[in-house]
C-alpha cells in the first residue's frame, strides 16, 4: 500500500499560490479557511524562499494524540482524516499541530469555533466516497477517483509533489542530483521522522 | 511528546502570524493579515470583511453520478497559453482538471489559472445590459441597448464625423473577435482603434520589427529549456508568467544555466536567479550599452554572425564607446565589474537569451530600450538558434493575436499598414469596394497651419492611441489633428485604470457625449467618474464561454472550445459586434463571407477569412481544422522542440499551435515556425532568415545577407523579397499553377510583375518559393541602425520626471513633436519639472508592476473570490531607510503624492528591502478608490469587485514613446507621507 506524503521543493516554489486557489476551487473552501498556504521566508531579501504548506499527514499525528473526542483516523494510504460529525471545535489539534494546519470557521471561545477543517489530501472524509454529503463536509475525493491532490497536480513549477512517499522522494533525489543543490525536504523530519538522503 | 510539539507550535505560530523569521521583514500577505484581514489560524478566524464573501450556494459542486464532459479552452490571463480542462455536468462547469497533455503548461497553473472557474461561475459579473439614468444604473434589454447606442453613434457621426468615436478593443478577445473589431472600425471609417498592446508591448513590436522583420517573441517558453544563459531584464515572470518559470527553472537545473535578473526591484524571480543586478529605474539603455562595452572591449562579439547577417554594427560601436563603466555607474548605479560578468556570460555561455517585459517597454524610451536589447543579442550572435533570442513575454492571453489582427491605430490586420496597397488587399479579401471604404472616412479641414487631409489621406493616417484618448476629448479642437475632438467611445474588454494620469482621464470620461463599455465586468470606467447619463454597460461573456483561437506569446495558436453558455444575459463578442454592425447598417457587407447563426457569427468562418488574407505574417496556414487537430493531439508534441513526430497522421511534423508564420494554404502543411530566423532549418521545417524589408542597399552597403541562407535553399546568398517579377527572373514563374495565375492576374491587372508574396491571395508565390527552399520575404540583414526611428541607435534619455538635474542636462528627452494626431510635449514637461525642482518636493522614484494573483486593471481578478482573498489591499513598497526617515511603520496607512494634477492616493505601506533606497513600487491592478474616496457605490449593485483600492495610475505621469506613444508607466517621482488615519 502506498504511503501518501507531500513534499515541497523550496528551490522551485515561486509563491504563485496556485496550490492555494486550486484547493479553494476544488473543494469550495470558504474565505478565511486556508487548507493550504504559501509561506515566504526572508521576503524581499537575498535568500528569499517560499514553501507551500498544509497538513502533512504525519506519521504519528500529534493532532490525533491530543483530540479529546478521538475524531481523527488514518486511511490505508496513510492520510490523516477526521470526522466533522465528532469534532467539537475545541482547538487542541491546532495547538498540537507543528504545521498550523487545522482551521476553524467561526470566531469565539469555549468550543464555539465550529468544526475543524483541514487538508484531506483530497481524500474526503468518513462518508461514503464521492457523495454529495462527503463533498459538502470535506470537499472532493480525488483519491477515490484515482487522482492525486489538485494543489500538487497544478503546481506551476512542479515544486509541490504529492503521492507515494517513496516515489516523490525519488523524484526529489534525482532533481537534487541533477542540479547539484537542494534545501532539503522541508518538514519531513517533523512529519515523517525521516529525511531524504541524496 | 506533547510538550515538544507545543514548543514547535509556538515557534511556528510565530512564523505564520508575524515576521517569517526573526531577522526578516514580513511578506506582503503576512502584513495584510496583521493589518486586520484574516487568513486562518486560531488568532485569525474567518473574519469576513469588505467583500462580504461567504460560501456560495450558487456555485454547485460536482454532481455524483451525473455525466461529465471535458472541454478544453485556454486560460484568459497571461500570454503563456495554459490549457484549461473544464468538467461540465448538465451545462454547468463543476470541476477543473490538470491539462497534462499540453506541452506548454503540462497540467500546471498559477493562482489565476487554478481559480479560473470562478470567472465564469462567480456572482460579480455584469449580468445584464445597463444604462446610467440620472446617475443610477438601470437594467435594460439588449434590443433597447443596441438601438439607443447605435442611434447615438450615428448622431455623432453625422455631427462630427467617424473619427469622433474612439474604439478600444481587447487583448482578451479571441483572434476572431480582434479581427472583427478591426474590420468594424474600418467599416465605420476610422483608424482610432486600439487595445492593450499599446500599453504593453507596442514598443517591442516597433523596436523588434524594425530590427529584423517581425515584432514578436523569436523563440518560445519551452525553448528556454535549451538556454545556457538567461537574462531577465524588466520582467518578473514568477508573478506575471508563473508557468514560464517551469521552463526557466528546468533550463536552470538541467543546463546549470545562468539566470540573471536585472531589475530595480529584487523580485520573486530574482529570488531564483544566480545573479541579481539592481539598477535605477529608467536606465536600461546605459546598462545594456555598458554590457556591450565589455563585449566589444574583450573581443567577445560573434564576428561571423555580424558579417553575414547584421547591418551597421560599426556605427553602434561608436555609440557604445560613450558608455564606459564609470559613466554607466554614474547613470544607473550599476558597477562595471558586475556588468563585465553579465557581458561575459551573455557572450561566452551560449546559447543565451534576453527576456523582457514592461520594465523595458513601458517607458518614454521603450522602443529604444527594446532596440538596445536586440543589439546586445545581435552583437553576441544570440538570435536564430535554440536557446537564444528575444524572448519577449507578452502580457495578456491574446495580446499577441490582437496585435497581429490589427487592433492598432497604425495598421490593418497582420501588419499590412494603412497604405493604399494594404487597404486594397483587405478590400479584396472582404470583397467590398475600396471606394466604399474610402467614403466612410472623414475629410479633415486645414487647422492652424496644418494641411487638410482628403478622405484617402485620412484613411492612411494613424489614429489616436489608447494612451491619449482623454486628451483628445478634453484638449482644444485646434490641437487635435482630425475633424473634431473625440466625443464618443466604445470600449470592449479594457479597463479604465490602465494608463497614467487618471485625474485627466476622469475629466475625459466626464466630457464624453457617449460611453459604451462592453465587458464581463463593469470595469473601472463604471466607477471612475461622476457621469450621470449616456453611459451603457453591455455584458460580454469571457472567451471561456465561446469558441475561437488565441495566439500565445510564442506565436502558437490554440483553439478554445466553449465551456458553457454565456453566463447571465451576457453575449459573446461576435454577436455583440454583429448586432452593432447590423444597427449601423453594414452587417451584410461585413459578414458577407461569414456565416451567422441566430445573430452569432461562426468563429471558424472568421478564422477562414483571416487565413484568406493573412499572407504577410503567415496566418494563412492555421485553418480551424488544423488547430482543432492540435488540441486533440496535444500529447504528441515534444516539450522542448514543440514538434510532433513526422509520422503522426493528423499533426505529423507540425510545431504545436502552428506558431506564425505558418506559410501557404493549410493544404501545404507548413509546420509553423517555432524559432524565428533559424537558418539551420529548411523553410518547410520552420527555418527562416532575417526579413528583407528595409531595401537592398544603404550607404553603399548591402542590406541582404551574405553567405547565409536557410538549409536546402536553392539561392545561396541574400535575396530580396519575392514578387511575380522576381519569380520570372529566376524562371520559377512556370511553377505557378493556372488557378494561381488567374488570381494573381486579377490582383495585378496590367502589372502582374508587381504582385508580391504578401498580397497574392492564391498563395502561389509562397508555395513556389517554399518548394525551392527559399523564403518569399527575402533573405536580409538585421538592422543595427534603424534609420527611420527617432533614435536610429539607442541613446540614454532621462525619464520625464528624473531625480537628477545634472543627468537631464546631459541626457534630455526628445524634443516636443506631434505624433498620432496629438502633441507630445515631453520635453517641455521635463524642462518645467527641472525648473520647478520637482525632485525636491517628490524625492522618491516610483515604479509599478504586477502581482501574481491579479492581472491588468484587475477588475476581473479582484472579482474572483479565490484571488481576492489572497490580496485584499492596495499597498506601496518602500525601503526601510526611506520609511524610517518618514516615520512610517510597516502596514501603516500612507498618502502617496504625485507631481501632476495635485494627485494623491491612500494605501498601506509595505516596508521592505525588495526596493532599493529612494525607490517605491506599487502594483497597478487596483481601482475603486480615488484619492482616499471609496467609489464602491458607483458600480451596479452586485457587480462591484470584491477588492477595491487606489489605482497606481492616479499618481503616474506624462511621458510618451515617440514611436508608439506608449506611456511612461515605470518611472515617475512621488512623495510618501504617513497618513493620520
Amino acid at each position: 500500500m502506498a504511503r501518501m506524503k507531500f513534499l515541497c521543493d523550496a528551490d522551485r516554489c515561486i509563491e504563485c499560490n496556485a496550490c492555494v486557489t486550486a484547493c479553494k476551487n476544488e473543494h469550495d473552501v470558504p474565505w478565511g479557511i486556508n487548507r493550504r498556504r504559501v509561506i515566504t521566508l526572508n521576503d524581499g531579501k537575498l535568500g528569499e524562499r517560499s514553501i507551500s504548506m498544509a497538513c502533512m499527514h504525519c506519521e504519528d499525528a500529534p493532532c490525533a494524540a491530543v483530540c479529546p473526542v478521538d475524531c481523527f483516523y488514518r486511511t490505508e494510504d496513510g492520510v490523516v482524516l477526521h470526522s466533522k460529525d465528532m469534532c467539537i471545535g475545541c482547538g487542541y489539534c491546532f495547538y498540537a499541530c507543528p504545521f498550523g494546519a487545522p482551521q476553524y470557521p467561526q470566531v469565539g471561545n469555549f468550543g464555539s469555533r465550529g468544526k475543524m477543517d483541514k487538508c484531506t489530501f483530497c481524500a474526503g472524509g468518513p462518508e461514503e466516497d464521492s457523495t454529495a454529503d462527503e463533498y459538502r463536509k470535506y470537499g472532493r475525493n480525488r483519491l477515490a477517483e484515482g487522482k492525486l491532490p489538485l494543489c500538487a497536480e497544478m503546481c506551476s513549477t512542479k515544486s509541490l509533489l504529492a503521492g507515494d512517499g517513496e516515489m516523490i522522494a525519488q523524484i526529489y533525489r534525482e532533481r537534487v542530483r541533477q542540479r547539484g543543490y537542494g534545501s532539503g525536504a522541508w518538514g519531513w523530519r517533523t512529519a515523517y521522522r525521516s529525511d531524504i538522503a541524496v | 511528546m506533547l510538550i515538544r510539539q507545543g514548543g514547535r507550535t509556538r515557534r511556528f505560530l510565530g512564523t505564520i502570524n508575524a515576521a517569517a523569521t526573526p531577522d526578516s521583514t514580513v511578506d506582503r500577505r503576512t502584513f495584510l493579515r496583521r493589518s486586520g484581514f484574516a487568513a486562518g489560524g486560531l488568532g485569525a478566524f474567518a473574519a469576513l470583511s469588505i467583500g462580504m464573501v461567504t460560501r456560495s450556494e450558487a456555485v454547485p459542486g460536482p454532481a455524483p453520478g451525473e455525466a461529465t464532459e471535458r472541454r478544453k479552452n485556454v486560460c484568459t490571463h497571461c500570454s503563456v497559453g495554459c490549457t484549461v480542462i473544464a468538467e461540465v455536468q448538465n451545462g454547468v462547469w463543476t470541476g477543473q482538471e490538470p491539462a497534462w497533455d499540453s506541452p506548454i503548461n503540462r497540467g500546471s497553473h498559477c493562482a489565476k489559472g487554478a481559480a479560473i472557474r470562478e470567472i465564469v461561475q462567480g456572482e460579480r459579473r455584469l449580468k445584464y445590459p445597463m444604462k446610467l439614468v440620472n446617475g443610477r444604473w438601470q437594467r435594460i434589454g439588449w434590443d433597447q441597448a443596441i438601438e439607443e447606442i447605435g442611434d447615438k453613434l450615428q448622431t455623432l457621426r453625422e455631427e462630427s464625423g467617424a473619427d469622433s468615436v474612439f474604439w478600444l478593443g481587447s487583448a482578451k478577445f479571441t483572434n476572431e473577435a480582434a479581427y472583427l473589431m478591426r474590420k468594424l472600425a474600418a467599416f465605420w471609417g476610422t483608424n482610432s482603434i486600439d487595445h492593450q498592446a499599446r500599453i504593453c508591448h507596442s514598443t517591442t513590436v516597433a523596436g523588434v520589427a524594425n530590427t529584423w522583420g517581425y515584432g514578436a517573441q523569436t523563440n518560445s517558453y519551452n525553448d528556454l529549456r535549451n538556454s545556457k544563459t538567461m537574462i531577465i531584464m524588466g520582467g518578473n515572470p514568477a508573478e506575471a508568467h508563473p508557468i514560464s518559470m517551469q521552463h526557466i527553472l528546468a533550463g536552470k537545473e538541467i543546463n546549470r544555466a545562468n539566470v540573471i535578473v536585472i531589475d530595480p526591484r529584487f523580485t520573486r524571480t530574482a529570488a531564483h536567479a544566480t545573479m541579481y543586478v539592481r539598477l535605477r529605474p529608467g536606465t536600461d539603455i546605459p546598462v545594456l550599452m555598458g554590457i556591450m562595452w565589455h563585449v566589444v572591449r574583450n573581443g567577445w562579439e560573434d564576428t561571423e554572425f555580424l558579417n553575414q547577417r547584421v547591418y551597421g554594427m560599426d556605427q553602434v560601436r561608436e555609440v557604445i564607446e560613450r558608455y564606459p563603466p564609470e559613466e554607466v555607474e554614474r547613470i544607473s548605479g550599476v558597477k562595471g565589474d558586475q556588468l563585465r560578468r553579465v557581458a561575459e556570460l551573455l557572450a561566452t555561455q551560449k546559447p543565451a537569451t534576453l527576456i523582457w517585459c514592461m520594465g523595458q517597454t513601458q517607458k518614454t524610451v521603450g522602443t529604444a530600450n527594446v532596440r538596445a536589447s536586440c543589439l546586445a543579442l545581435l552583437l553576441t550572435g544570440n538570435v536564430g538558434k535554440p536557446g537564444t533570442g528575444a524572448n519577449i513575454f507578452r502580457g495578456h492571453t491574446n495580446v499577441q493575436g490582437a496585435t497581429d489582427l490589427g487592433l492598432d491605430v497604425t495598421s490593418l490586420p497582420l501588419y499590412y499598414g494603412l497604405t493604399e496597397v494594404a487597404w486594397k488587399h483587405w478590400a479584396r479579401v472582404w470583397e467590398v469596394d475600396y471606394e466604399w471604404l474610402e467614403s466612410r472616412f472623414d475629410e479633415v479641414p486645414a487647422k492652424v497651419g496644418r494641411k487638410p487631409r482628403s478622405r484617402r489621406e485620412n484613411m492612411e493616417t494613424p489614429g489616436i492611441t489608447s494612451t491619449r484618448w482623454f486628451d483628445a476629448v478634453t484638449m482644444p479642437e485646434d490641437v487635435i489633428d482630425q475633424a473634431t475632438r473625440i466625443r464618443g467611445m466604445v470600449v470592449m474588454g479594457h479597463g479604465g485604470n490602465t494608463v497614467p494620469r487618471i485625474p485627466d482621464a476622469v475629466r475625459g470620461v466626464e466630457a464624453l457625449d457617449v460611453l459604451v463599455v462592453v465587458d464581463p465586468h463593469p470595469t473601472s470606467f463604471a466607477s471612475m467618474s461622476a457621469r450621470k447619463d449616456n453611459f451603457y454597460l453591455l455584458p460580454a461573456c469571457t472567451s471561456l464561454e465561446m469558441h475561437g483561437s488565441r495566439t500565445a506569446s510564442n506565436r502558437s495558436l490554440q483553439w478554445g472550445e466553449q465551456i458553457v453558455q454565456p453566463a447571465f444575459e451576457s453575449k459573446n463578442d461576435y454577436e455583440i459586434m454583429y448586432l452593432l454592425a447590423r444597427k449601423l447598417g453594414f452587417a451584410d457587407l461585413m459578414f458577407k463571407n461569414i456565416k451567422v447563426e441566430n445573430n452569432v457569427p461562426v468563429a471558424e468562418d472568421i478564422l477562414r477569412e483571416i487565413n484568406r488574407g493573412g499572407w504577410s505574417t503567415g496566418y494563412c496556414g492555421q485553418s480551424p481544422e488544423r488547430l482543432k487537430a492540435h488540441m486533440r493531439n496535444q500529447d504528441k508534441f515534444d516539450i522542448v522542440t514543440l514538434r510532433a513526430p513526422k509520422d503522426d497522421p493528423e499533426v505529423g511534423g507540425d510545431y504545436y499551435g502552428l506558431p506564425w508564420p505558418c506559410w501557404g494554404k493549410p493544404e501545404l502543411r507548413h509546420p509553423g515556425s517555432a524559432i524565428l530566423y533559424n537558418t539551420d532549418l529548411h523553410v518547410m521545417d520552420g527555418g527562416s532568415p532575417f526579413r528583407a524589408r528595409f531595401g537592398l542597399v544603404r550607404d553603399g552597403e548591402t542590406l541582404l545577407a551574405e553567405d547565409s541562407f536557410t538549409a536546402g535553399s536553392e539561392l545561396t546568398d541574400g535575396y530580396p523579397e519575392f514578387t511575380v517579377g522576381v519569380l520570372k527572373k529566376l524562371g520559377w514563374d512556370a511553377d505557378l499553377r493556372p488557378e494561381e495565375l488567374e488570381i494573381i492576374q486579377r490582383i495585378g491587372g496590367d502589372e502582374i510583375e508587381r504582385v508580391s508574396w504578401a498580397v497574392d491571395l492564391s498563395g502561389g508565390i509562397q508555395r513556389v518559393c517554399l518548394q525551392h527552399g527559399v523564403m518569399h520575404y527575402g533573405n536580409g540583414k538585421a538592422r543595427a541602425v534603424a534609420w527611420n526611428l527617432p533614435d536610429p541607435i539607442p541613446v540614454h534619455r532621462e525619464p520625464i520626471y528624473s531625480p537628477s538635474v545634472e543627468l537631464v542636462g546631459k541626457y534630455p528627452t526628445r524634443p516636443d513633436e506631434r505624433q498620432f494626431r496629438m502633441p507630445n510635449n515631453g520635453f517641455s514637461i521635463q524642462k518645467a519639472a527641472i525648473e520647478r525642482n520637482t525632485a525636491r518636493q517628490f524625492p522618491l522614484i516610483l515604479s509599478s508592476g504586477r502581482l501574481v494573483e491579479y492581472e491588468g486593471g484587475g477588475e476581473e481578478t479582484r472579482s474572483n473570490r479565490w484571488l481576492a482573498e489572497l490580496q485584499q489591499e492596495m499597498f506601496i513598497e518602500i525601503n526601510p531607510a526611506d520609511a524610517g526617515e518618514r516615520g512610517i511603520r510597516d502596514g501603516q496607512w500612507v498618502w502617496v503624492y504625485g507631481p501632476e494634477s495635485q494627485s494623491k492616493a491612500r494605501m498601506r505601506a509595505l516596508v521592505t528591502d525588495r526596493v532599493g533606497r529612494g525607490v517605491a513600487w506599487m502594483p497597478f491592478h487596483f481601482a475603486g478608490f480615488y484619492q482616499g474616496a471609496d467609489l464602491r457605490g458607483r458600480y451596479p449593485q452586485g457587480a462591484d469587485p470584491i477588492v477595491l483600492g487606489e489605482s497606481a495610475n492616479t499618481i503616474t505621469t506624462y511621458g510618451y514613446d515617440p514611436v508608439t506613444n506608449m506611456h511612461e508607466g515605470k518611472v515617475t517621482l512621488c512623495q510618501i507621507e504617513a497618513a493620520t488615519s
